[in-house]
């Protein structure tokens, strides 16, 4: 897909969170506008899924999961977006008798969602068992997972660190939103991971550096190194230095836009810096 | 004539559950284990020797499992993870609850060392609030099997019933009474071992054989006291508990866990539902264990057949 239009996809999901944000009055907008360009690059040029018939196994089909669930919104709009579920049902976000809950469950069975997350540090463990069940079952294709810099913090995800490296978990790739917030401030200031690639490197993995996360020549050639090491005897992760709030000049790189709905006001401003470019839900 | 069970030889129940994967393992390629280097400790390692590339060593790293187990079931196994009661519920409740039941992950929860009888590891290792942690889990199903060969029958069964499962088990030997075949055991029944027309006792996992022993002393006294094996705690037999409860004179509870959120509070939900009733429980009280052998646990925190009789006979004195 050429790169224009996947920048006026990205440009109307970063618009459709804002709305669905704004519509239910709650929800997590910083993280979502900033894996927004990561989450369009997997769906709608990267990854070999079949949108129009969602199997829940992941089986014969690359498999996502959003470990950082809070930031569902990008998540839910790239979904209907490509096909998964119809595009209006994006108005139900958060609502009651939804499939859209406020972190990504499985109960209400929207179609792309494999397993629940939102409490944090638990997705990549599930990945990480879904790769192995593809390895069991001869299935050549990926697992892809997304984790927050924040969730670097639960011990879970080190636990997973150690296991993929040591059963030689071969056919994963972990994407870290590295955008240096989370919930109460900046990732150094809170409990810092610094330095972060050389961590993951002494566990085991193999790491690619993902500097221009809002590139998608640089996001999927990122993607694309990390694919041709699959099936190398290690683990894959990317590093990707995002920032949080992408697209909206005041929600950018301010930790404070974790997890607040929009005033009146600030959505007023945040629509004008996101013209639609397809048709809105 | 009352049926008279007797220990065909000590074993412990562990040994049941390696017993019954072993045999999954042979008969179901979707079978496949995890463990937290407790591998021996929980008897996996028949299966982990004979199907090397469909079990997982984890490692003491539990909440890693239990996500690892929800994923391989995604993509349609039937993992059983094996490590100790605590490590296996209150270690990893939220991964349970996110991973496995709340996302509907067909996960089976293999807890060993479970109650007091583990012994002298003490008051760390003594689990007595796992019934409680998992019955508070929308769709998870508890089993409490009694013996080694109902402990195998559980496990298999385990593998047959779609849904998260939390499988309790123990350490010691301990007296073996049902048979290795037995089609009165089936999940979500209640198990009647003795008849009794003068009260009942119901109990789950290795309290159910002081239950018995209890009944058959009491009969002496005259005593007709029915023995009920609640092997399942959830879903729990509604209509089999409700229907106790209206015949039996006396009721008695007795479990080896403490003695809020278990099989007490389980009959007693039901009672006060139902068919309200004196009840009198036999559990932990509200503390916490020690080192010991396991029959100095049970008798010096009340759970031997003698605390049985007791309790009938404070419940026999409520009624008067």
């Amino acid at each position: 897909m050429e790169q224009a239009h996947l920048e006026a996809i990205a440009a109307q999901v970063r618009r459709d969170v804002i709305r669905m944000v704004y519509q239910a009055q709650s929800g997590h907008p910083g993280g979502a506008l900033g894996a927004t360009d990561i989450l369009v690059a997997l769906y709608f040029a990267h990854m070999h899924h079949t949108p129009s018939s969602f199997s829940p196994t992941g089986l014969g089909e690359d498999v996502f999961i959003l470990s950082n669930g809070h930031i569902c919104a990008a998540w839910y709009a790239v979904l209907a977006r490509r096909g998964y579920f119809p595009l209006q049902e994006l108005s139900s976000f958060r609502r009651i008798n939804s499939r859209l809950q406020g972190h990504p469950a499985t109960k209400e069975g929207l179609p792309g969602v494999r397993v629940a997350t939102g409490s944090l540090g638990q997705g990549l463990s599930v990945g990480i068992g879904i790769a192995l069940g593809k390895r069991l079952q001869r299935d050549p294709h990926l697992v892809y997972v997304m984790i927050g810099d924040g969730e670097l913090n639960e011990g879970q995800i080190w636990e997973a660190a150690l296991f993929a490296a040591h059963h030689r978990v071969d056919n994963l790739i972990v994407i870290v939103d590295r955008n240096y917030k989370q919930i109460d401030g900046d990732t150094r200031a809170v409990l810092d991971t610094d330095p972060l690639e050389e961590k993951w490197r002494a566990f085991g993995w193999e790491v690619f550096s993902l500097r221009e996360a809002h590139s998608f020549p640089a996001i999927l050639s990122t993607l694309e190194q990390a694919r041709s090491h699959a099936r190398k005897g290690k683990p894959l992760i990317v590093i990707a230095y995002t920032i949080m709030g992408k697209g909206v000049d005041f929600m950018e790189n301010d930790y404070r836009w974790h997890g607040k709905p929009p005033s009146d006001l600030e959505y007023e401003r945040a629509i004008a810096q996101l013209p639609a470019t397809l048709k809105d839900f | 004539m009352r049926p008279v069970y007797t220990d065909m030889g000590a074993k412990d129940t562990r040994s049941g559950f390696g017993a019954a994967l072993l045999e999954l393992g042979e008969k179901d390629e979707r079978i496949v284990a995890l463990s937290a280097d407790l591998m021996s400790s929980v008897k996996m390692e028949a299966f982990a020797k004979r199907f090397p590339e469909r079990f997982f060593q984890c490692g003491v790293a539990e909440a890693n499992m239990i996500g690892v187990a929800a994923g391989l079931a995604t993509t349609g196994f039937i993992p059983f993870v094996g490590t100790f009661a605590n490590f296996a519920t209150g270690r990893v409740y939220d991964q349970i609850r996110q991973s496995i039941c709340y996302s509907g992950k067909n996960v089976k929860i293999a807890a060993s060392h479970a109650g007091l009888t583990l012994g002298e590891d003490g008051a760390t290792h003594q689990m007595l609030e796992d019934i409680g942690l998992m019955r508070g889990l929308p769709g998870m199903t508890i089993l409490s099997p009694c013996d080694y060969h109902q402990t195998r029958l559980a496990t298999l069964a385990a593998a047959e019933w779609e849904g998260p499962v939390y499988l309790r088990f123990g350490r010691p030997p301990v007296p073996t009474f049902t048979p290795p075949e037995d089609p009165s055991f089936q999940i979500g029944k209640l198990q009647v071992l003795l008849e009794g027309r003068d009260g009942v006792i119901f109990a789950t996992g290795h309290l159910v054989w002081h239950a018995l022993q209890a009944s058959y002393a009491l009969e002496a006294q005259g005593l007709s006291i029915a023995v009920v094996n609640v092997h399942t705690l959830k879903p729990i037999d509604e209509e089999g508990v409700v229907e106790w409860l209206e015949r039996s004179p006396v009721i008695v509870t007795a479990e080896e866990h403490q003695m809020y959120n278990g099989l007490g509070d389980i009959i007693s939900f039901i009672s006060t539902k139902f068919c309200p009733r004196f009840i009198e429980r036999v559990a932990v009280r509200d503390t916490f264990g020690e080192s010991g052998k396991p029959e100095e646990l049970l008798q010096k925190y009340g759970l031997t057949a003698a605390h049985i009789i007791s309790a009938v006979e404070r419940a026999l004195e409520h009624q008067l």
